[in-house]
């Protein structure tokens, strides 16, 4: 009886309508996961200003926003890396490597405007990216060993070059300081850039020719092969693009603390893909949403600033990110079996 | 206008080791279907990947309305309107059906090289209906059946406005009244002046809807021919057509009681109805073309992957299989098709590789005693006769025959009945094959029920009691051993008549 079903559906491709029933079903279970998503968000915010009124202030928001900047940036960069089914471990590192030069040139020349700083550590971390991407694309390292023996390589030059010592705040000029402290028409410096990097992000992964070649490298790169797509040179685009957005960051990241260090944002990178994880980014490949993993940046921004708030002891904290991490695994990983499973009983035999 | 709109002559290629193409010869006319045939591995896929650019040919030339050209990648041959409809490899699962029609070809604005959404997604609708297709050109490509897929497929040949349509085995994965639909679309490219390479298995394809017929086999073209002036019996003979000129040690083994019996086994989506016994003593072939579930089958009787219909009897016990540590304690074994991956550890010395399966054998109080290890080991490399120096040389050492009698051997140490063999002699050379078949055949006289899955008939028709047919899931046919013959098992594996697919 139920085979029968089956395949009444796939007889039904002529006239369309088992294929518009399955549609909606899977098309329903991409949009319920950022919705879902958006809800988690919304519940613990009001749970915690039930708890802490001063957590919903337009100052803490600020705060929040401010401090998820720099990951929301990073995730931008990993999310593209992972949708060609690749990994880097190596973010942290190129972060403090173009931190510190960064930092040690506006010591050595207070003068020096911060723009040029930001652009200086942008080329840094660009130049890390490359290296990367040669490595992975050109010489087929696999992306998770590349990432990590350069992990070290970046982290062993950070300390060479500071020599083992801190740039701390009062070897900076203001100037520097003011990049991450600042605000543009009352909005933080970090907010501005992080918001605009989105907005470029989203027209180059929806919008060009190339964005779209990521995806179709991640989804099948046989096939990319076979449809004439340079998938070399797409997979060293996007190692470089993710070392660029690091760079950026790194000058960020030192001009907000205020400090440079040898083991700055030392395993920031797993923040960073666990943030792309909770964004629906799919360790596959193939998927990924702009609009998911700003969700995710969101919601790990949110739970470290609000569990403090209502006194969750800081193990805890821990315990209760992993656990939303793995909620969120084992939620897609369940979507897709059931994707799966569809299209499976659609087949005839 | 040339006769030929596409024209390929004397073309050769090797892969390192193997020659895939061997001096082929091709023609197509405007507006003509012609039927590519052959058997697995007659090199139809090579054939392919050479036309759309994927692989350089080493010798040979393709004209292109007369035209001599030469293809160095895939936008090439993409750009002088061939299009190929792969079964599944070109398609984004993760993508909207719109991108992957449009994959490579994208339309995009001439100022900014901006996507230009909505007039893909227009035309995307358009060319859908246009091939009588109702989805949404938004619809995820993943959620679609594998006939839709297939007019997606369709739908982006045509977006590139392509002259020539290869289409490789379209109709293997669809049901009989999708088929038609197919043809009728492929008629209606045919009509608007389109040429289409038709590649398939099934003789009801050929006689539907080509006009021309060119049969490979062997890596070899054989020859073409007009549909209407060749008849069934004497295609078949232009596929298979070899003398079967090797000798089989096959030894009459004693039947006896039955081992197995599987009925009404399915899996959803890769195989249904499969129902056969097995004797003591039986060698028992499983063939049908690539593809067509006998590995899926033979995976499910091992406890690898589940199955959710039919019953397994075992000893005349029903039982359900579910692992294979499970299946092995109760005496099915099993030799993987891949011994490189899932039969060896490769750096490992001949005799652990042996006694991998059965080490608490030679285990006292969680260690092991070697002596006795090594003793069995010894015994039974010496059984299947493995050359080599001493069972303490390394496996990867080894040729490719001498790895398989190894893998054997580790069959041998554990207590089994039944033996499910997938693809035993694959990749080994012509003197290890027979020696190969010698162990088969005095296994069987031992007492063990064996099922040997083989794509090549030569050993299927030597070797075996009885042989079971598959096609797209199914036993088409089950023959006693008087009546095998080539002809009888092709004819099995690729039916002129329609399946009997339709479920009810």
């Amino acid at each position: 009886m139920k085979q029968k079903m089956f395949a009444d559906a796939a007889l039904a491709v002529g006239t369309g309508q088992g294929a518009a029933t399955k549609t909606t079903i899977s098309a329903k279970f991409a949009k319920f996961r950022e919705l879902g998503l958006l809800a988690v968000i919304v519940l613990i915010c009001i749970g915690v200003q039930i708890r802490n009124p001063s957590f919903l202030t337009w100052e803490n928001i600020n705060d929040i926003a401010a401090n998820t900047a720099i990951l929301s940036i990073l995730s931008v960069g990993m999310m593209l890396v992972i949708i060609t089914r690749g990994i880097d471990l190596s973010i942290g590192a190129t972060l403090a490597l173009s931190g510190m030069i960064a930092a040690l040139t506006v010591k050595a020349h207070p003068g020096l405007h911060p723009l040029a700083a930001l652009l200086l550590g942008f080329a840094v971390g660009l130049a890390c990216g490359i290296v990367i991407g040669f490595l992975v694309a050109k010489v087929g390292i696999l992306p998770i060993i590349a990432t990590l023996g350069m992990m070290n390589v970046f982290r062993g030059l950070t300390y060479e070059a500071s020599g083992g010592k801190w740039v701390s705040a009062h070897q900076m000029p203001d100037s520097f300081k003011q990049i991450a402290t600042g605000s543009l028409l009352g909005i933080n410096n970090l907010i501005v850039i992080a918001v605009v990097i989105y907005a470029v992000a989203y027209y180059f992964v929806s919008h060009t020719r190339t964005g779209r070649q990521v995806y179709a490298v991640g989804s099948n790169p046989e096939s990319a092969e076979i449809s004439g797509i340079k998938t070399k040179r797409i997979l060293w685009l996007v190692y470089t693009i993710m070392g660029g957005l690091t760079g950026l960051a790194g000058v960020l990241w030192v001009s907000k603390f205020a400090s440079a260090q040898g083991d700055t944002a030392s395993g920031y990178e797993l923040s960073v893909i666990a943030a792309c994880v909770l964004g629906g980014v799919s360790i596959a490949g193939g998927s990924g949403k702009i609009s998911g993993i700003i969700l995710g940046a969101v919601l790990l921004g949110i739970l470290n600033n609000a569990l403090p708030m209502i006194n969750v002891s800081p193990f805890w904290q821990n315990w209760i990110q992993g656990m939303i991490i793995l909620a969120a695994v084992v939620f897609n990983a369940l979507v897709k079996r059931g994707i799966d499973r569809n299209n499976l009983m659609r087949r005839k035999i | 206008m040339a006769e030929y709109v596409l024209e390929l002559k004397g073309i050769t290629k090797t892969f390192p080791g193997v020659k895939a193409l061997d001096n082929v010869y091709f023609k197509l006319r405007p507006g003509e279907i012609h039927a590519l045939m052959g058997e697995n591995g007659a090199g139809k896929s090579t054939f392919i990947k050479v036309i759309t650019g994927v692989h350089a040919p080493d010798e040979g030339e393709i004209y292109l309305n007369g035209e001599k050209v030469e293809f160095k990648s895939p936008n090439d041959a993409k750009k002088a309107g061939i299009a190929a409809i792969y079964q599944h490899v070109t398609c984004y699962p993760d993508l909207s059906v719109t991108e992957n029609i449009f994959m490579g070809h994208e339309k995009v604005s001439k100022l900014t090289k901006r996507i230009l959404w909505n007039d893909m997604h227009a035309e995307a609708e358009r060319l859908l209906r246009e091939l009588g297709a109702t989805f949404s050109p938004k619809t995820q490509m993943g959620a679609l059946s594998v006939a839709e897929q297939q007019i997606v497929e369709i739908a982006k040949a045509l977006s590139m406005d392509a002259k020539i349509i290869i289409m490789d085995e379209p109709t293997a994965a669809l049901s009989r009244n999708e088929s038609e639909e197919l043809y009728r679309i492929a008629e209606r490219l045919r009509d608007r002046g389109a040429s289409i390479i038709f590649i398939s298995h099934r003789f009801e394809d050929m006689y539907r809807l080509a006009s021309m017929v060119t049969v490979f086999r062997d890596s070899k073209y054989i020859g073409t021919w007009r549909v209407d002036e060749i008849s069934n019996p004497d295609l078949i003979v232009a596929m298979v057509g070899r003398e079967i000129t090797q000798l089989f040690p096959k030894k009459e083994a004693k039947i006896g009681e039955e081992l197995l019996r599987v009925e009404g086994l399915g899996r959803t989506g890769y195989f249904a109805d499969v129902s056969f016994s097995l004797r003591r003593g039986e060698i028992l072939g499983l063939t049908g073309l690539v593809g067509a579930g006998r590995t899926e089958v033979c995976q499910a009787l091992f406890g690898v992957t589940g199955y959710d219909k039919g019953k397994i009897y075992f000893k005349g016990r029903e039982w359900k299989v579910k692992s294979p540590l499970e299946a092995m304690k109760r005496g099915i074994g099993y030799l993987p098709e891949d011994r490189q991956k899932q039969g060896l550890v490769l750096q490992w010395s001949i005799g652990r590789n042996i006694t991998l399966p059965s080490l608490e054998k030679y285990a006292r109080r969680g260690l092991l005693r070697t002596a006795s290890e090594a003793q069995t080991a010894k015994h039974l490399a010496e059984k299947v006769s493995v050359k080599a120096g001493s069972i303490f040389d390394l496996v990867s050492s080894l040729s490719g025959g001498n790895q398989q009698k190894v893998v054997f051997a580790k069959l041998l140490t554990a207590d089994l009945d039944v033996l499910i063999l997938d693809e035993p002699t694959k990749g080994v050379d012509v003197g290890a094959k027979s020696a190969i078949y010698e162990i088969i055949s005095e296994l069987a006289c031992s007492g063990y029920g064996i099922i040997m899955v083989s794509s090549e008939m030569p050993e299927i028709i030597g070797m075996c009691d009885r042989v079971a047919v598959m096609r797209e899931g199914r036993i088409t046919a089950m023959l006693d051993r008087k009546d095998i013959t080539q002809e009888a098992i092709l004819q099995a594996s690729m039916a002129g008549e329609p399946a009997p697919a339709e479920i009810r």
